[in-house]
């Protein structure tokens, strides 16, 4: 398996995403913003789309139009005029809609938009990989950086702003992350199921794990663990990457709430 | 003694709705100990949000002379589902005056150990926040609050769902944490019978400033019969 290239590729973006999914995705399940991944991965659709119509690398368009999708999910959010999840259902229906129309006025809908609404184990290039190592680790240094702020105002944003943090810019460095996450993230596990990805893995830990920290640990290791195990079992058995990997993790999180039920 | 705050002729709606306080003046010293007490929905949880900032005034000045500040609000739960240690919960009030970058300073771990045991929490420092009881989990949060070593302290109804023993036990060490520590604190409580025995002014709070003088002047009807001591 390994002397193919583009499974070599597929296992180097694997490792990144599987790490990276769930590291920031804690910091967006204690703030109860689970669902923000998917609204993002669907203004990376519109990303996708606008790489087509202006011939661009299709990662970079996804990043950016990731990024300010997520931007103005918070932003809406913070002002505090519209409930998060109507913040999320305007632009989650925007970027999806919009995505539809640009890929229309490339004159691309006939392109394979299954692998990016998916995943595809074939789609990595060499390019990609570069740009998916250097954000990826660009972004897990970030986090492991700011990780006391961060965990300051997951654990209590009301007593983080009275103590001084500057919680807007964390919060929006958040939800930045998460859309380089999910630009990164779309190749393999395509942009409809990355949000799972950066969920699941942390719910699983949460059941087992017996401090924040090591919640946070646990969770990049199932991740990393449901990454390698679905881009594996789809390659022998000619599956969607990113269905099996997400059924991967479904499955640790049934395994952990089980183990916790057991152990009390 | 210098002031700690100060609100000149403040007022508050929410959005267009009728004000919840009015003409508030309001003055504390530095080092007092003054519980805010009231019926619920008259201001009290409002008063202090706009001593921490959390709320703007619509009309009025609110002054804060103390640089640092630390926060118990009200119902105060961990955020978080996560299992989340004391020591993690701690070091989470640590943050603003730790460095942004790399490991804890040995100095800021010694600021958390020190906040762990002022509410005699050293023993359950590494346990999970869920597996203590009530009274514990508040004193842990108090623990977060103190970690930033604030010269104010502010707690929103810091004995709310614990049982009056534990009540008196928190009001105890607050009273004990200002004297060893001389803080300026402002306790928020609806039922103030748990700190009227521990604290020198009482404010009762009802759409404004209804009464502002010790527990010994409060008219005898509105004292607390649960907190009775013999």
């Amino acid at each position: 398996m390994l002397d193919l290239e583009f499974m070599r590729l597929a296992f180097g973006a694997g490792i990144v995403v599987g790490l990276l999914a769930p590291a920031v995705g804690f910091f967006l399940v204690q703030r109860r913003l689970s669902l923000v991944g998917d609204g993002i991965g669907h203004v990376a659709f519109a990303g996708v789309a606008l790489g087509y119509l202006l011939n661009l690398p299709l990662v970079l368009t996804a990043l950016a139009v990731s990024v300010a999708g997520g931007l103005s999910i918070e932003w809406i959010r913070a002002r505090r005029r519209t409930a998060g999840d109507q913040a999320l259902a305007l632009v989650f229906y925007t970027g999806i809609a919009g995505g539809v129309v640009l890929v229309s006025a490339a004159g691309a809908l006939n392109v394979n938009l299954f692998q990016f609404l998916f995943g595809s184990i074939l789609t990595v290039t060499r390019g990609d990989l570069a740009v998916i190592a250097a954000l990826g680790a660009c972004a897990l240094v970030l986090v492991a950086l700011l990780y006391r702020p961060l965990v300051a105002v997951v654990v209590d944003e009301e007593g983080a702003r009275v103590a001084g943090l500057p919680v807007a810019l964390l919060n929006s460095l958040t939800v930045a992350l998460a859309a380089v996450t999910i630009a990164l993230s779309m190749r393999i596990v395509g942009i409809l199921l990355i949000a799972a990805l950066m969920v699941l893995p942390v719910i699983a830990a949460s059941r087992i794990a017996w401090s924040m920290r090591s919640t946070i640990v646990l969770g990049m290791g199932i991740g990393l663990g449901s990454v390698l195990t679905g881009i594996t079992v789809a390659y022998y058995a000619n599956l969607p990457p990113g269905a099996t990997t997400v059924l991967v993790a479904a499955a640790t999180v049934l395994i952990a709430e089980t183990w916790s039920a057991v152990r009390g | 003694m210098p002031l700690a705050l100060r609100l000149d002729d403040t007022s508050f709606s929410y959005g267009h709705g009728p004000p919840v306080l009015r003409d508030v003046d309001f003055e504390v010293d530095r080092g007092e100990f003054v519980a805010i007490a009231g019926p619920n929905g008259g201001g009290k949880t409002t008063l202090v949000r706009l001593v921490v900032r959390l709320e703007e005034p619509t009309s009025g000045r609110v002054e804060v002379f103390t640089r640092k500040i630390g926060y118990l609000p009200q119902r105060a739960q961990a955020g978080i589902d996560a299992p989340l240690t004391v020591r993690e919960l701690v070091t989470a009030g640590r943050a603003s005056r730790t460095r942004l970058f790399g490991p804890l300073a040995g100095a800021d771990r010694e600021a958390v150990r020190q906040a762990i045991d002022r509410v005699d929490l050293t023993p359950q420092a590494d346990r999970r926040l869920a597996t203590l009881s009530g009274g514990q989990q508040q004193r842990a949060f108090i623990a977060k609050a103190l970690a930033a070593e604030p010269e104010l302290l502010v707690l929103d109804e810091p004995t709310t769902g614990v049982d009056v023993e534990a009540q008196d036990a928190i009001a105890a060490l607050l009273q004990r944490l200002r004297d060893e520590l001389g803080m300026t604190v402002l306790y928020v409580s609806h039922e103030f019978g748990a700190v009227e025995r521990f604290v020198e002014r009482l404010v009762l709070v009802r759409g404004g400033i209804v009464f502002d003088g010790p527990p010994s002047a409060l008219p005898g009807v509105w004292h607390d019969p649960s907190h009775t001591h013999a």
